[in-house]
């Protein structure tokens, strides 16, 4: 063979090698991160009942294992092998997709965050894009459908109206969520998350918790909104809806809904720690840089974790602890309070990054 | 591989597009709606394809995330009986005939004005969210603003009309 024909057919190899790698790497971390997701959701739920019996004064489910640790096989079981009913007035199709599609948003949303710096010669991320939130928003936004075509498919009066409410409400939060972040990437002058991550490293001063609070706050109480949580949870307050856009369901597809709302807490906590939190950084031992040895890298992943779970018993505990609003209050709050100080959040950061320059 | 995503992705907004002005199965708007989630999902799939990122995860937040739940929300509330079919199908006829009529036009001269050049050489650009931003505060202010304006004539006239309707 001449030399030019082993050279091109050599650089093909290794091309074709470089492809397989990525390919083969990145499912390793799409599984990897979609099992701990699955994983969180079940234990999610396990301490959503422990903590809400502590709050009451009860004990919550510590029979089935040691202080109740197999109780979310138990409930998958359980859900599995209940009769799945479904009433004959319904929009099947529609009945069908909907648990589906509460399933989906929050697992595609924390493909674009970094949860880790580095392990050997791979970066922590499933997709490291370039306009990462703005995906994030973008899939999101789609978290609605689930609630509406709920209530369409359902076919009966409780479900529709807490469709109805539902969409309502994220639409609206969705606004003031999107205009809370802006002042974040103002400072940052970049939309990938990783970078985001970069420029909160050196001190704790420089978390954007203590750079834009405002933001942080907004951010937290649409993200409560968004993924459809106590104090906002219109589409099933289940004193004048029976059970909302979920009375109608049963069995596994009942399941789905529940799993998909604690998705949407996961993933709004991730995104949290991400951007207000330093992400996978530490700001002592050096801990704000690249992992160089695996040791440090598996570390960066539990501190990562760990903030994760830090924000996802805060919204545990608001739950319990918190009335429910009236639904005409939660417009007000979104359209009348949250939006208008947004923007004047914006405009604030502007003038500020304006003054320093 | 990524040819076949280019197929997969036009093929899935054709059908779909199909499927949201003439859907065989059924004539609910709810299944239009959806159908236009699907379609503009896949427009997003070629956006990306073409290195636009900005404009992909735009068009699926304000289209998909927005519009629809819009046309959704009315469609639920408002329950719409199907309309006689009569009323200014003459209209609805020349506009079907004049749209793709200019389409097809403006595709022909493209294709016409290629004269067998080579297309590949054309730089691939960077669709950012800094070069579209910069774009639209220098080359493109002016239209940029006028839109702005239109949407804010939009929002004062619901104003307006909600207001004359409560007192």
């Amino acid at each position: 063979m001449p030399a030019e024909v082993v050279d091109v057919v050599d650089r093909g190899n290794s091309k074709m090698s470089e492809e397989l790698k990525f390919i083969v790497f990145s499912l390793m971390k799409v599984g990897a991160v979609a099992g701990v997701m699955m994983g969180m959701i079940a234990y999610v739920v396990l301490a959503e009942r422990r903590v809400s019996a502590f709050i009451q004064g009860r004990l919550g489910p510590n029979r089935v294992g040691p202080l109740g640790v197999l109780q979310p096989l138990a409930d998958a079981v359980k859900a599995f092998f209940k009769e799945d009913f479904v009433p004959a007035y319904t929009r099947k199709v529609y009945f069908w997709i909907a648990p589906a599609l509460a399933m989906l948003p929050p697992l595609m949303a924390v493909a674009v965050i970094p949860f880790g710096s580095r392990l050997g010669g791979q970066k922590m991320v499933v997709a490291d894009l370039n306009v990462g939130i703005l995906y994030t928003f973008s899939v999101v936004s789609l978290a609605v459908y689930s609630i509406i075509l709920a209530g369409y498919g359902s076919n009966s009066k409780y479900p529709f109206l807490g469709s109805v409410r539902g969409s309502a409400q994220v639409i609206s939060y969705e606004i003031a969520m999107a205009l809370s972040v802006i002042p974040v990437f103002m400072y940052t002058g970049d939309l990938n998350l990783s970078a985001v991550i970069g420029h909160q490293t050196g001190g704790i001063w420089n978390w954007f918790v203590f750079k834009a609070p405002i933001s942080f706050i907004i951010f937290l109480v649409a993200s409560f909104a968004e993924a459809n949580r106590h104090p906002f949870d219109f589409p099933e307050t289940e004193n004048e809806l029976v059970a909302g856009h979920n009375t109608e369901y049963s069995s596994i597809k009942f399941a789905m809904f529940f799993m998909g709302e604690y998705g949407n807490m996961i993933a709004g906590a991730a995104i949290m720690a991400t951007l207000f939190f330093g992400g996978w950084t530490l700001p002592v031992f050096g801990l704000d840089k690249p992992a160089e040895t695996l040791f440090v890298g598996i570390l960066h992943i539990l501190i990562f974790l760990a903030k994760v779970v830090v924000f996802v018993v805060l919204a545990i505990w608001v739950r319990w602890m918190w009335p429910r609003f009236r639904f005409d209050q939660l417009m007000d709050l979104g359209w009348r309070r949250l939006i208008p100080l947004a923007l004047a959040n914006i405009l604030g950061t502007a003038l500020l990054l304006w003054a320093l320059n | 591989m990524y040819e076949w995503l280019f197929y997969i992705f036009a093929g899935l907004m054709l059908v779909s597009g199909f499927m949201v002005v003439a859907n065989p199965f059924t004539r609910s708007p709810v299944a239009s709606a959806m159908f236009l989630v699907v379609a503009i999902v896949s427009m997003a799939g070629l956006f990306v394809m073409l290195n636009a990122f900005f404009l992909a995860a735009v068009q699926v937040i304000v289209y998909a995330g927005a519009v629809v739940v819009m046309f959704l929300f009315v469609i639920m509330l408002l329950n719409p009986v199907e309309r006689s079919r009569r009323r200014g199908w003459i209209l609805g006829v020349v506009s079907a005939l004049l749209a793709p009529a200019a389409l097809v036009l403006l595709l022909l001269k493209a294709f016409y004005a290629l004269d067998g050049g080579d297309i590949a050489e054309t730089p691939v650009l960077e669709g950012g969210a800094r070069e579209l931003g910069e774009l639209l505060f220098s080359a493109y202010v002016l239209p940029f603003e006028v839109v702005s304006v239109l949407l804010l004539a939009a929002i004062v006239g619901v104003v307006v009309l909600n207001k004359r309707e409560t007192e």
